[in-house]
C-alpha cells in the first residue's frame, strides 16, 4: 500500500507516542492469548495452584483428554455443519437481494433496507421465545423438525447474518461499473447471467468478506444454541461449557479446548482478513 | 449508497411477429425480477426477525406462565399488567429493572467509548508503513476473530480468585492488594466484564476504521502538507473530518450490538450475573427462563427495543442533520 498520509517522515513526537501505544495495545490482546496457549501445555497440578507465567512441565495430555471428557467431536462436527450451511446459504441470499436493491428502481425498496437494518437493533432475548414456539408450531403442523435440530439453528444463524451481509454488499456491488453489467445485457446475457459472470467475480472480495462474517457469527452465537439445541445436535458454544459443569475445573482441558475450537475461524480470519479489509473499504464504509 | 436506476437496456430485439410477447414477458420479469431477487432474504427476515418480533409483543400482554407455554394462545390477556410489573420501580421487580438498565447504560457507553478510541488510534497509529506492520495487523484482528466463548472462558480462568492471572499480578507479584480480590463476582465484577467486553470489541472499530481511512485520498494529505500542517494538524483537520460518517455508522452499531451483548456476560458470569453486572439481556433472560414468567420477560424486551429505536431515531436524526450542515 502507498502511503497515505504525507510524504514528509512523522514527526519524532508521533513516532514516540506510536511505540508506546502499540506496545502497551500488543500486551492487552496477547495476554489472553498467551495464558490459552501456555495453560494447554501445563499438567493439571499447574492451573489448580496459583498461576504460574511458565509451566512446570510441558504436556500435550490435555489435547488428547478433551476429546473423552466430552463428546468435542460430535460438537465439532455440529458447529461445522450448521456454519457452514448457514454460510453458503446466507452468502448467496445476500447476493441476490443485495444485487437487486443494488441494480433496480422497485416499489419498497427503502422499506426493505431499512426494514433489514432495523433488525440489527431487535434485543435477541425478544424472539428467543417467540421463534422457539414457532419453531415447535411449525414441526407438529408439517412434520419438519426445527426445533432440536440443526435445520432450526442453521435457519437462525442465516438470518442474523443476512442484515449486515445485503447490506455491505449493497455498497460493494455499486462500486462495481454499471456499465459492465449493461455490457453483458447488450450481449444477450439475461440479468441473472449479468449477475453471475459479472458482478459476481468483480464483488469477490466482499463476498468473501461476507461469508467470513457469516460463518463466525454462527460459530460463536451462545444463546440460541444453548435453547434450541439437544444432546444429538449440540454446537461448540454449548458443549464448551461442559468442562466447567464438572466437579474438578480442568482448565488445562477447557484451554485446550478452546484453542482447538478456535483454530478454524482464526486461521480461517486471518488468511482472508486482506478480503475483508478490502470488501469493507469498498462496500460498507463509504 | 445512492443508486441511480439502471437504464432500460438496450435489446437487440428482432423485427417481426415474435416481437410483442417477448417484450411483454421482459417487462413482467423486468419488473417481478427484483422481487423474486428479495424473495428468500424476505421470507427468512419474516419467519425469523419479523414474525417472532410481532408474537413477542402480543405475548407482553398475556399472562404467560409455565402453565400455558405447551398452548400459548390460551393464557389469558392481562392487558398493561406484564408492563405495570415491569416499570413499577418500587416494587423488586421494577426496580431490579432499572437497576440492570442503568448499569447496561453504563456499561455500554464506557465500553463503546474505549473500543472507539482505542481502535481509531491503533488505525491512525497503523498508517504509516513500519516493520512488522502487517503482523501486529493480524494479530490486532485476534480477540474479534476469536469465537466468543472461546475468548470469554480463557477470561473466566484469568479472573480466578486463586489460580487466575489478574489476582496472581496484582497480588502477588505487583503487591497491590492486601488480599486476592472476587472478579466475577461483587463490584468488580463490573470492570472485568467492561474490560472483557473492551478486548473483545475494539479490533472490529479498528478494522472499520482502518478501511474508512483508506477511503480518504492521499492528496488531501498532500495538499495540507504544501500548506505547512503538521502531523497532528493533519490529523485533526483531515483525518477526523473524513471519518465521521464512517464514525456515525460505527457508533451506532457498536452501540447496538454492546447494549444487547448477551453472549459475553453469560459466558463470564454464567446464568446468575451478579448485581454490578446485571446487563439487560440476561437480566431478561433470567426474569423469562428462570421465573418461568414469559409475559413479563416479553414486556421487558418490548420496553428495551422501544428505548432503542427512541435512541436510533434521535440518533441518526442527529448525526444526519449535523452532516449535512457540515457538508453546506
Amino acid at each position: 500500500m502507498s502511503s497515505p498520509t504525507s510524504p514528509m517522515a512523522p514527526p519524532r513526537s508521533f513516532v514516540w507516542s506510536r511505540r508506546i501505544f502499540l506496545t502497551l495495545l500488543t500486551g492487552f490482546v496477547l495476554i489472553p492469548v498467551y495464558v490459552m496457549v501456555s495453560s494447554s501445555l501445563k499438567p493439571l497440578a499447574d492451573v489448580t495452584g496459583e498461576f504460574r507465567w511458565l509451566p512446570s512441565g510441558l504436556t500435550i495430555r490435555p489435547y488428547i483428554d478433551i476429546w473423552s471428557t466430552v463428546p468435542l467431536a460430535k460438537y465439532f462436527v455440529n458447529s461445522l455443519i450448521v456454519a457452514g450451511a448457514a454460510t453458503v446459504c446466507s452468502v448467496v441470499i445476500a447476493v441476490f437481494a443485495a444485487y437487486a436493491v443494488s441494480r433496480y428502481e422497485f416499489r419498497g425498496k427503502r422499506v426493505f433496507t431499512v426494514t433489514v437494518l432495523s433488525t440489527q437493533m431487535f434485543p435477541g432475548i425478544l424472539f428467543l421465545l417467540p421463534l422457539f414456539l414457532i419453531y415447535v408450531n411449525i414441526g407438529n403442523a408439517t412434520g419438519i423438525a426445527l426445533f432440536g435440530s440443526r435445520g432450526g439453528l442453521i435457519l437462525t444463524y442465516l438470518t442474523f447474518s443476512l442484515p449486515f451481509s445485503i447490506w455491505m454488499l449493497i455498497g460493494y456491488f455499486d462500486s462495481v461499473p454499471r456499465d459492465l453489467d449493461e455490457a453483458a445485457l447488450v450481449d444477450g446475457c439475461g440479468p441473472l447471467g449479468a449477475l453471475l459472470r459479472i458482478v459476481v467475480p468483480a464483488a469477490i472480495p466482499g463476498i468473501v468478506a461476507v461469508a467470513v462474517y457469516a460463518f463466525m457469527t454462527a460459530w460463536g452465537e451462545v444463546l440460541f444454541a444453548s435453547v434450541m439445541t439437544n444432546d444429538a445436535t449440540r454446537t461448540l458454544a454449548v458443549g464448551l461449557q461442559g468442562y466447567s459443569t464438572l466437579n474438578d475445573v480442568y482448565w488445562n482441558q477447557i484451554m485446550a479446548a478452546s484453542l482447538v475450537v478456535s483454530v478454524p475461524v482464526v486461521a480461517g480470519f486471518l488468511l482472508l482478513q486482506r478480503y475483508l479489509v478490502a470488501g469493507l473499504t469498498a462496500g460498507a464504509v463509504k | 449508497m445512492t443508486t441511480t436506476a439502471l437504464q432500460e437496456p438496450v435489446r437487440k430485439t428482432s423485427p417481426g411477429a415474435a416481437r410483442e410477447p417477448r417484450r411483454r414477458t421482459g417487462r413482467i420479469r423486468r419488473i417481478g425480477l427484483p422481487y423474486l431477487l428479495l424473495l428468500p432474504a424476505l421470507l427468512l427476515e419474516l419467519l425469523v426477525h419479523l414474525v417472532p418480533m410481532v408474537i413477542g409483543i402480543v405475548m407482553s400482554f398475556k399472562e404467560l406462565t409455565q402453565f400455558y407455554i405447551r398452548d400459548w394462545g390460551t393464557a389469558p390477556w392481562s392487558g398493561l399488567g406484564n408492563y405495570q410489573v415491569s416499570v413499577d420501580f418500587d416494587a423488586p421487580v421494577g426496580e431490579a429493572l432499572l437497576h440492570s438498565f442503568f448499569v447496561t447504560v453504563g456499561f455500554t457507553l464506557l465500553s463503546v467509548g474505549l473500543c472507539w478510541l482505542i481502535g481509531t488510534a491503533a488505525a491512525v497509529y497503523m498508517q504509516g508503513t513500519f516493520r512488522g506492520r502487517g503482523l501486529l495487523r493480524a494479530l490486532f484482528l485476534v480477540p474479534y476473530a476469536l469465537p466468543v466463548y472461546a475468548a470469554v472462558i480463557t477470561w473466566v480462568f484469568m479472573f480466578q480468585h486463586d489460580n487466575g492471572l489478574v489476582n496472581h499480578v496484582l497480588h502477588d507479584q505487583l503487591h497491590l492488594t492486601d488480599e486476592r480480590s472476587f472478579w466475577l463476582i461483587g463490584d468488580n465484577s463490573f470492570y472485568a466484564l467492561l474490560t472483557v467486553s473492551v478486548w473483545k470489541g475494539w479490533p472490529f472499530a479498528f478494522l472499520i476504521v482502518m478501511a474508512g481511512l483508506q477511503n480518504i485520498p492521499g492528496e488531501l494529505y498532500e495538499a495540507a502538507a504544501l500548506d505547512g500542517a503538521g502531523m497532528w494538524q493533519q490529523l485533526r483537520r483531515i483525518t477526523l473530518p473524513s471519518l465521521r460518517p464512517v464514525n456515525q455508522v460505527l457508533v451506532l452499531v457498536l452501540f447496538l450490538w454492546t447494549f444487547n451483548d448477551f453472549n459475553t456476560p453469560y459466558v463470564l458470569f454464567g446464568k446468575a450475573a451478579p448485581e454490578a453486572a446485571d446487563l439487560i439481556s440476561v437480566h431478561i433472560y433470567q426474569a423469562s427462563f428462570v421465573t418461568w414468567n414469559f409475559g413479563t420477560g416479553s414486556a421487558m424486551s418490548v420496553l428495551l427495543l422501544l428505548f432503542l429505536l427512541v435512541v436510533t431515531g434521535g440518533y441518526l436524526l442527529f448525526t444526519s442533520r449535523g452532516r449535512r450542515a457540515a457538508d453546506v
